[in-house]
């Protein structure tokens, strides 16, 4: 049972890593100074959101195991984040699609984990509720403005929804431990937040004059640990500092 | 007088006093008291024991923070540790008067009051300029150089500014 708990915390836990660490990617990259701050602002908030997530899921487990360890020393197969957010960043209507999707979905799921019975999950959920709010206005305001640009902005952004799309599905499926973790009333359920989230984005995509996909080929299996090519070169570069000097601490 | 000496509530007072006057590592003008971050300090079997709380929860000030509150305390005295307090949430709502002055003071508009509505989350209520007061202000982006604060520029006096965000 805890174990399966420990899972379902690191789940969620490692798409906000993931996706803080691929945000972070863009710093010193943007085409402009705001974006250069707005980008990492964010995914600061990610991964403070996944710092929570791996302390608590170490102290369920109760084997000594911090942050850092789940951070620094899982191998790609032993992460078990979505493939949306190990996505490679791409250009900006691909990243801000990316943005946009994932929040959409962690808007309504904070909302619905404020009534979590893990207090440490609850006090977390009224947090991130409020970043996530900035999260989809930022990244909203981008898919609009590129959807409903220029010829360049707009194919580009609609090439994004072709790449991206495929991957939202796993957003809504419960691994076995989730569906745990659901059941002991920690996390919320997955499946039933597809209506808000369709309901946050049509109205952007209708703006940004972008269609909604009606026929996608869902990719899935970064919750059993299969993952895209991706992830792998992003790992080697998060970890590499850790793993040459083992043990070491700030 | 060495804190043996006090009475609890001397005592208390002393740790109290001590944590609230540490200031915030990126906005020295204002401490963690007038932040509203520290929530409480109490003695537990000789030990002051402060809960802080995080404003983002990815702000990287955290760590500092809790470092700085704990080496005041000990410069005060005591024994002491610090405890991450998440719940309930963090509000710009806490931030004191007196902090709000200083931060206007500063050069950073504070945020608007009742952080919690809507109209005020995003973004739609008046940020006067911190300079010259003038509300004719726009807004250049939502994120800054720390995570509480967005970027706006004054149309009057043209300066461009911080805004502590409200959340």
């Amino acid at each position: 049972m805890s174990d399966a708990i420990v899972t379902a915390l690191l789940e969620l836990a490692d798409d906000h890593l993931v996706l803080g660490h691929r945000l972070s990617e863009w710093c010193g990259h943007a085409p402009m100074l705001e974006e250069d701050l707005a980008l990492p602002s964010m995914g600061l908030d990610l991964i403070g959101a996944a710092r929570v997530l791996y302390t608590r899921a170490g102290e369920i487990e109760g084997k000594g195991r911090g942050e850092d360890d789940f951070a620094y020393l899982r191998d790609e197969r032993a992460y078990r984040n979505c493939l949306l957010v190990e996505r490679p960043n791409g250009d900006f209507a691909q990243t801000m699609l990316r943005q946009l999707y994932f929040a959409a979905f962690m808007e309504p799921y904070w909302k619905a984990a404020l009534g979590s019975s893990d207090a440490v999950v609850q006090g977390l959920a009224a947090k991130a509720l409020k970043e996530v709010a900035y999260h989809i206005r930022h990244s909203a305001e981008w898919v609009i403005r590129l959807g409903d640009g220029t010829a360049e902005s707009a194919a580009r952004m609609a090439e994004a929804v072709v790449e991206l799309h495929g991957y939202t599905d796993e957003l809504f499926l419960s691994s076995e431990a989730a569906q745990a973790a659901e059941a002991a009333g920690i996390l919320p359920g997955r499946a039933a937040l597809r209506t808000a989230w369709e309901a946050a984005l049509k109205p952007v995509f209708a703006e940004a004059q972008l269609d909604w996909p009606e026929k996608v080929w869902p990719q899935s299996g970064g919750r059993k640990g299969e993952h895209g090519e991706a992830l792998g070169h992003m790992l080697a570069e998060m970890q590499v500092i850790a793993r040459a000097h083992p043990g070491a601490v700030w | 007088m060495s804190v043996t000496d006090l009475s609890a509530a001397q005592a208390g007072a002393r740790a109290w006093a001590a944590a609230a006057a540490v200031p915030d590592p990126e906005i020295p003008v204002v401490t963690v008291a007038d932040l509203g971050i520290l929530r409480a300090v109490t003695l537990r079997d000789g030990v002051a024991v402060a809960q802080v709380s995080p404003t983002y929860t990815g702000c990287p000030a955290v760590l500092a923070i809790e470092l700085a509150v704990e080496a005041a305390l000990r410069d005060a005295g005591f024994e002491a540790r610090v405890e991450r307090q998440l719940s309930p949430p963090w509000t710009t709502d806490w931030i004191t008067e007196e902090g709000r002055e200083k931060l206007r003071a500063y050069g950073i508009a504070p945020p608007a009051q009742a952080a919690n509505s809507v109209r005020a989350l995003f973004g739609e209520s008046v940020v006067a300029c911190p300079r010259c007061g003038s509300e004719a202000t726009e807004k250049l982006s939502d994120f800054g150089s720390t995570p509480c604060k967005a970027q706006y520029r004054c149309r009057d006096c043209l300066e461009p500014f911080d805004h502590f965000k409200c959340i």
